[in-house]
């Protein structure tokens, strides 16, 4: 029997590339879209950026809200894109997700998102998105590996958003030091990125002379 | 006399750049590839595995390349999309005469009528005015084959002494600094030694955006606990989560790295054994950093003093290290010096040539390294030889069946042969694979060069900004229309495998030289059948050579993976083996065919050398005219001159136009806001590009990338100086002054990759 592989996502690790939205759009059942998509958290101060995958809730509140009840979650607790002859394109679901994932495919009049590459994992492959990513920020493999692999930080999938908690199948690293078990996305969108590194403020203590043209 | 067609909306609809998106059969989920094809990415220098789905004659799609051991499948944008590239609108599938009457400024001609004129005009121009009136210039893109090819064909067909390459603007600061420190030009380690080091030092390199691949690398080795220490003016994608970042003053780097020996002396954090016994010119270097205090050293680099004393405690009492440079330190006037003063710093630790011990420059171009080991630089013979070397030349000469005599002596750098345009010494010019008007500095004078001359011929596959000057353009070959061998950042030798045929009336760059030669009634050396007989007299010429690819077959390499040169096919006495190649160099009781056994490192006494690497100034510094820096690199999406990547509609739209970064101070300065649009004027010239305001770079520093062409290009305004050594540009300083702009009119009539 083969172990069972998972999805990791380490914004900590993510260069920015877009790699993975490249070769999402590469792949065989949605050629041209991709599923997933990079956000920038605030370039002018960071070049931190996030990859944003599906993360598969448990409970998953884009099904919750799907008024056609279009949206599934297969055996394995991956939620699919909506069943093309029930969605009605009425965009609950993109409003809805609290990770900000479901894409209303406009022309298609129809939900999709990103379904772990069921075609590919289906067969053995791994997701195209976790295969092409240059950093590892993108990461599918068994716990066991990762644990091994990934020793400075561990991995969380309860997200809390006000009083609504969200576990998901797709799991986030954190911090190995992180306390906490759950991570508090509400607070988080109230810090800013910060840090002594990105700011420069390295210089702070040599004054760096900048005249202006004559 | 030469002329530049315009960008006419009718050259833009004939020759683009026009984006390619997914279309037809690449995009219809219901088609299936004929057959995959194992090859490796076009673009940078790290060469990954990727495998390319063909239907018919056209590459269709791609599929990660797991089980190569460099990447194992893992792609940055460019790999992914560069199948866009392949059956493409702009693609020159014939041959053209530049035709200044049409609207469009190019007639397509019969191939066999375009090598004739060639022919005739390079027998009308030597014969007139000798056989260096006639130029060459090649590029590190293509395969080993043929860029041996052309190195051979310039100096036995042309019989020319003016060959040089575009790998001048990327690896030759590093390629000299190598061969002074350690008698050899090529990677020390393979990059499966980052992830054992304990302490990995980044001086100029953008690795996130420029070696993607190389991230996975670097983040492995900070799971093992390894610190990280990146030298930049910038916080690039990779700099960011990093322990250390010593933001550096442009073209201060040789000030830093003796700052870090003179801590690293002061505080006895060297390896006095491996300094005694494996390296010469210690003492003298020690005294030249005597001056080099902290405060100093902070005062000349701007980064703070902590951060100098810092980077020296983990680099000086680190166990493992490995010191990765790239272009930020290298395309300087001061490019050799400063990469010196980073190998004294990794000489001093004694980590070198063992597991997790280990340096390396970062290649830029896809055969950076193979393209210029082989024989297309101007001073160097196939196998890294060198060309002023009498033994060398005889060996050469007699793999080539000339006499020793008839082999031209060494040329000079590409920028230093435009000038022998100017001075009328070189009247006829043959550029391939190079996009000098867009990637050469001072693009103005590039611009007067070209039109100086008699005659101009291109060889490319996508009508470059360059094309549009020339007066012949031969359709060459894509990356997937030949097979052949190139050799990684790594020193790793890989094979190209073919995928489909060059359309129409295109050719494989080899076969069009030969056509030349025979054209000239020249072609005895030049009646190759395919890459592989052109390999097979590669590895005789480079047999005995430093870079030594006598043992290297196809056959090897397909089964390995790849192989590390040196790989030669005897060993020191002569008799055949089976070499496995050379992953890591330098390595203790290593045999190397210059020391014979003295030492790992290739000289006579088999010992490295410590070169004393004293700072100056950029060539150009601010002052109250011009009192900001620029400095130049690239975005991840983009690849060198973008004549490539600016016809890939998904990269195009990832990072469109070029955008000038400036601190918030700047800005307010300048009375600047973010999105504004803000010109950049040197002594040069100026360019107008929207302004990005970010606290990710240095307050006296601007920074533009450099993929784009005509009124978007950067190199407008950086300087032509170059490094007195290497002749690399000195692409990342120059002074320059910014104010806030109007909207160029440029904007309302191209599109951004135009």
């Amino acid at each position: 029997m083969t172990v069972e592989m998972e999805f990791f996502v380490d914004p900590h690790r993510c260069i920015g590339c877009h790699a993975c939205e490249h070769a999402c759009a590469e792949c065989e059942t949605h050629k041209g879209n991709s599923m997933i998509h990079i956000e920038y958290v605030e370039r002018s101060t960071s070049v931190q950026t996030v990859p944003v995958v599906c993360m598969h809730c448990d409970s998953p509140t884009c099904a919750d809200v799907c008024p056609a009840d279009a949206i599934k979650r297969s055996a394995d607790g991956r939620v699919m894109t909506a069943r093309k002859p029930r969605c009605i394109a009425c965009s609950n679901c993109v409003l809805a997700c609290p990770f900000g994932v479901p894409k209303m495919m406009t022309e298609l009049e129809l939900m999709m998102k990103c379904d772990m590459c069921f075609d590919r994992t289906s067969t053995g492959r791994k997701p195209m998105c976790a295969t092409v990513c240059p950093s590892g920020a993108l990461y599918f493999d068994t716990r066991e590996e990762v644990e091994l692999r990934r020793k400075r930080s561990r991995s969380s999938n309860e997200f809390r958003f006000g009083d609504q908690i969200v576990t998901t199948k797709v799991n986030m690293m954190v911090p190995r030091e992180r306390t906490e078990s759950h991570l508090d996305v509400t607070a988080a969108m109230h810090e800013r990125p910060t840090s002594g590194l990105i700011s420069l403020n390295i210089l702070s203590n040599e004054p760096v002379a900048v005249e202006s043209p004559s | 006399m030469v002329t530049e067609a315009q960008m006419t909306p009718e050259l833009l609809a004939k020759f683009g750049p026009l984006r390619a998106y997914q279309s037809g059969e690449r995009l219809d989920t219901s088609v299936d590839p004929d057959r995959i094809v194992k090859t490796h990415c076009c673009f940078c220098g790290q060469q990954c595995g990727i495998q390319l789905k063909v239907k018919g004659n056209s590459v269709i799609g791609f599929e990660p390349w797991t089980d190569f051991p460099f990447n194992k499948g893992m792609l940055c944008p460019k790999g992914i999309r560069r199948y866009l590239q392949n059956s493409h609108h702009d693609r020159l599938t014939a041959a053209h005469f530049r035709d200044p009457t049409r609207p469009d400024g190019f007639r397509a001609v019969p191939y066999t009528n375009a090598i004739a004129r060639v022919a005739s005009e390079i027998q009308r121009i030597q014969s007139t005015y000798g056989n260096d009136a006639f130029g060459v210039l090649g590029g590190a893109s293509m395969t080993t084959e043929k860029c041996y090819l052309l190195g051979k064909f310039a100096r036995v067909c042309l019989k020319t002494r003016y060959i040089d390459y575009n790998g001048r603007l990327c690896m030759v600061s590093a390629g000299v600094g190598n061969k002074k420190a350690f008698g050899i030009d090529r990677a020390g380690n393979p990059t499966s030694d980052i992830p054992l080091a304990d302490v990995i030092w980044i001086g100029g390199a953008n690795v996130a955006e420029c070696a993607p691949i190389t991230t996975s690398y670097i983040w492995e080795a900070r799971e093992n606990g390894a610190r990280i220490i990146n030298v930049d003016p910038r916080i690039t994608p990779l700099a960011r989560t990093c322990d250390l970042v010593l933001p550096i003053k442009p073209g201060r780097d040789a000030a830093l790295y003796a700052g870090i020996l003179h801590l690293m002396i002061e505080n006895d954090w060297l390896d006095h054994d491996f300094i005694e016994n494996h390296t010469v010119g210690f003492d003298v270097v020690a005294a030249s950093v005597k001056d080099w205090n902290p405060r100093k050293t902070a005062e000349v680099t701007g980064i703070a003093e902590k951060a100098i004393r810092q980077a020296a405690e983990w680099w000086g009492t680190a166990k493992t290290s490995y010191l990765m440079h790239a272009r930020g330190m290298e395309q300087h006037s001061h490019g050799v010096i400063n990469v010196l003063s980073a190998i004294n710093i990794v000489l001093a630790s004694g980590r070198i040539g063992r597991p997790g011990c280990g340096y390396s420059t970062i290649t830029g171009q896809g055969n950076g390294q193979g393209g210029r080991e082989h024989g297309q630089k101007a001073d160097q013979l196939p196998g890294a030889r060198d060309i002023e070397n009498p033994e060398h030349r005889k060996h050469i000469a007699a793999i080539w069946d000339i006499r020793e005599e008839e082999l031209p002596h060494a040329g000079v750098d590409c920028y230093e042969l435009l000038r022998k345009v100017e001075t009328g010494e070189i009247r006829g010019l043959l550029c391939w694979s190079f996009n000098p008007f867009v990637s050469l500095p001072d693009s103005d004078f590039v611009r007067r060069m070209l039109e100086k001359l008699e005659f101009f011929v291109c060889i490319d596959f996508f009508l470059s900004e360059t094309c549009r000057f020339a007066d012949v353009i031969l359709p060459g070959s894509q990356h997937e229309e030949d097979e052949g061998t190139v050799c990684s950042t790594e020193g790793r030798v890989i094979k190209i495998n073919k995928a489909v045929d060059p359309p129409g009336d295109a050719k494989p760059d080899w076969r069009i030289l030969q056509d030349i030669a025979q054209a000239l009634g020249r072609e005895h050396g030049f009646t190759f059948e395919n890459p592989r007989a052109i390999f097979e007299e590669l590895r005789r010429a480079s047999a005995g050579g430093i870079a030594d690819y006598s043992g290297i077959t196809y056959e090897k390499i397909e089964s390995r993976y790849g192989v590390f040169w040196p790989c030669p096919a005897t060993d020191r006495d002569g008799k055949p083996i089976d070499h496995p190649g050379t992953p890591r160099l330098f390595e203790p009781g290593s045999w190397n065919p210059v020391a014979k056994g003295a030492g790992p490192f290739y000289f006579p006494d088999g010992k490295a050398h410590f070169n004393v690497a004293s700072y100056a100034p950029p060539t150009e510094d601010v002052d109250a005219d011009y009192p900001v820096i620029l400095t130049t690199g690239r975005t991840v999406n983009m690849f060198l001159s973008g004549n490539q990547t600016r016809r890939i509609g998904p990269l195009v739209d990832q990072y469109p136009d070029p955008l000038l970064e400036l601190h918030p101070v700047l800005a307010q300065k300048h009375g600047i806001v973010d999105k504004d649009w803000v010109t950049v004027e040197s002594r040069r010239g100026a360019l107008t590009v929207q302004c990005q305001v970010v606290t990710t770079i240095r307050p006296d520093v601007v920074f533009v990338p450099y993929h784009w062409g005509g009124a978007k290009s950067v190199n407008r305004v950086t300087i032509s100086a170059q490094d007195p050594i290497s002749k690399i540009p000195e692409y990342k300083v120059c002074a320059v002054r910014i104010c806030k702009a109007e909207e160029p009119e440029y904007t309302k009539r191209l599109e951004s990759q135009q």
